[in-house]
């Protein structure tokens, strides 16, 4: 394992799906080549349905690309031996478990790694403390907003310090403010200990504040990165502000240029399905 | 509370109901040509309501009693892990179910209380007769619910506890049996009610002891009164039964959403 290896390299990635009866197999993604350095914060962005949980799915290990490689620091990654132990994965839809009270859910990972009950607790708690939820601990999923479900689930996957952090639109659900709340305290525990983040969003914005590099994704069928921008603004940023700056003003113009397109082949093909 | 006066002045009228028309010369005879005939048919409420009292008075009832609603715990208890073992197995793995499907329809499909003299040569007239076709009853609710339910266990759910690290072990401890309980109890009403079903047909088909016994005994000497009296005991202990049920449901669902919850201020 070199130093030099990226955290996660997909090497032309294609994901066929299996056709339901009497249809055609559904090519997702076609040749997507993908990788994110250590401690780089990439954004991916692309139409909805092109195929982002997809690929995040293929470099977690839960998802067998039709072909193409996934190295994991160097290492190989074979979706039929297991999934990704390095990487954190927040999903998209709720995966929180019902019947585990907050602070349960929180500490799950550390009970499935044989962690000590009284040691799981407090570092639950410390992060249930972390993400706001302090005194939340012993509600249960369903008697939490949506906003706090997500925080819960950002604490169940930063609690086991993942090296790799997959995020699939964990935001999208969120109101604006409590987003941009969500957005800084993302990049001040991204800056403690520098992971490599791979963050999936459909808002440009969201991935222009984020990240160090965005990468575009063409529509459906057939999704392949079709460009690739590095986001220089500095660091520390916050979000809100970082909006209102030329530089990234002129930055969203030129990436929302080379999306444009897509979405709208996007929309007009989802429109004539 | 005004629902629960409505609720009993129901009942109150189908008594009176039930007394006018079988109380030997209280009516004009419209029907039978005899005064006594409706009484010796359809009972007596009176009558039916002092053999309960000198069955509880004289504590003859509760040795039968007691054995019914034994037959029914067992038959449920082991039809419920049967069943949720089963269901786990098969839901868990493809092949194990694909083989079994057609025994497993063919099982369900078989009126199964035909099984009952067959329980009774092979286990004999004691409990163990009636507990197996509780069993069998039982088996089948249970299965069929975790069966679903493990196969509907949320994808993303499994994922999430795949990336967090869970063994295929702890993923069955913290996933599948979690979310086949729910489904578990989703039947137990219905399971526990089957139970007691297998437990008063067994009895009903040979015993010497339980409360289908009592009523087989007084069917034998017409005496109609005796049999109602029965039935209106089996009747209260169902309805108990599935309150402490529900009592137990609520206690060991509480992660689960209920329609609303808030309370007035
Ligand atoms: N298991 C599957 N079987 C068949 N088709 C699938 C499957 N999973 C995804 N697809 C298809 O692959 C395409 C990409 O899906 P994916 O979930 O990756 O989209 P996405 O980019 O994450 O969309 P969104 O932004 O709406 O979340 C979609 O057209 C979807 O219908
Ligand atoms: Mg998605």
């Amino acid at each position: 394992m070199s130093a030099l290896a990226p955290a996660l390299a997909l090497d032309d990635i294609t994901c066929r799906f299996a056709a339901r009866e009497g249809g055609q197999p559904y090519t997702a993604v076609a040749h997507a080549t993908l990788t994110v350095a250590a401690g780089e914060f990439v954004s991916v962005v692309g139409p909805t349905g092109c195929g982002k949980s997809t690929l995040l799915n293929v470099g977690a290990g839960l998802l067998a690309p039709s072909s193409g490689t996934v190295d994991i620091f160097g290492q190989r990654l074979i979706a039929a031996n297991g999934v990704n132990r390095r990487a954190g994965y927040m999903f998209q839809a709720d995966a929180l478990m019902p019947w585990r009270t907050g602070i349960d859910n929180v500490t799950a990972g550390l009970e499935f790694r044989g962690v000590s009950r009284s040691e799981a607790r407090q570092r639950g708690a410390e992060w249930l403390r972390r993400v706001g939820l302090a005194g939340f601990g012993d509600r249960y999923p369903h008697q939490m907003s949506g906003g706090m479900r997500k925080r819960l689930a950002l604490a169940q996957t930063l609690i086991l310090s993942p090296d790799i952090l997959l995020m699939d639109e964990p935001f999208s659900a969120l109101d604006v403010q409590t987003r941009q709340l969500m957005e800084n305290e993302l990049l001040a525990l991204w800056a403690e200990d520098r992971k490599s983040v791979l963050f999936v969003t459909h808002d440009l914005d969201e991935a222009i504040a984020l990240s160090d590099r965005v990468v575009v994704l063409s529509a459906g069928p057939a999704t392949r990165p079709i460009a690739d921008f590095k986001v220089d603004l500095p660091r520390p940023r916050d979000v809100s502000e970082i909006r209102m700056t030329p530089a990234f003003i002129a930055l969203h113009r030129e990436i929302w240029g080379a999306m444009k397109e897509e979405v709208l082949k996007a929309y007009e093909r989802q429109k004539a399905a | 509370m005004r629902l629960r006066a409505v609720q009993l002045l129901v009942l109150a009228l189908l008594i009176g109901f039930w007394y006018v028309t079988t109380k030997p010369g209280l009516l004009p005879n419209f029907y039978f040509d005899k005064d006594n005939r409706a009484a010796f048919f359809f009972g007596e409420p009176q009558k039916v309501f002092w053999i309960v009292v000198v069955w509880f008075w004289s504590g003859e009832i509760f040795q039968h009693l007691g054995i019914t609603l034994l037959e029914t715990a067992l038959g449920f208890v082991i039809g419920a892990i049967f069943g949720l073992a089963m269901g786990l197995w098969l839901g868990l793995s493809s092949s194990a179910s694909a083989v079994m499907d057609p025994y497993i329809k063919g099982l369900n499909s078989m009126p199964r209380v035909v099984l009952a003299p067959i329980f009774a040569v092979w286990f004999g007239l004691g409990i163990w007769s009636k507990v197996a076709l509780g069993v069998t009853l039982v088996f089948f609710v249970v299965f069929f619910n975790v069966y679903q339910g493990v196969r509907e266990v949320s994808p993303t759910l499994i994922a999430n506890a795949r990336m967090l690290g869970a063994s295929r072990g702890q993923l069955l401890r913290s996933i599948y049996l979690p979310a086949a309980m729910s489904w578990v109890f989703a039947s137990l009403h219905n399971a526990v009610g089957l139970a007691f079903v297998g437990a008063v047909v067994g009895e009903y088909l040979g015993s010497a002891r339980g409360v289908g016994y009592l009523i087989l005994q007084a069917e034998g000497t017409f005496d109609i009164n005796t049999v109602l009296a029965g039935i209106l005991v089996l009747t209260a202990f169902a309805l108990v039964l599935d309150a402490v049920v529900g009592l137990i449901e609520r206690r060991l669902m509480v992660w689960q959403p209920k329609a609303s919850e808030t309370e007035p201020t």
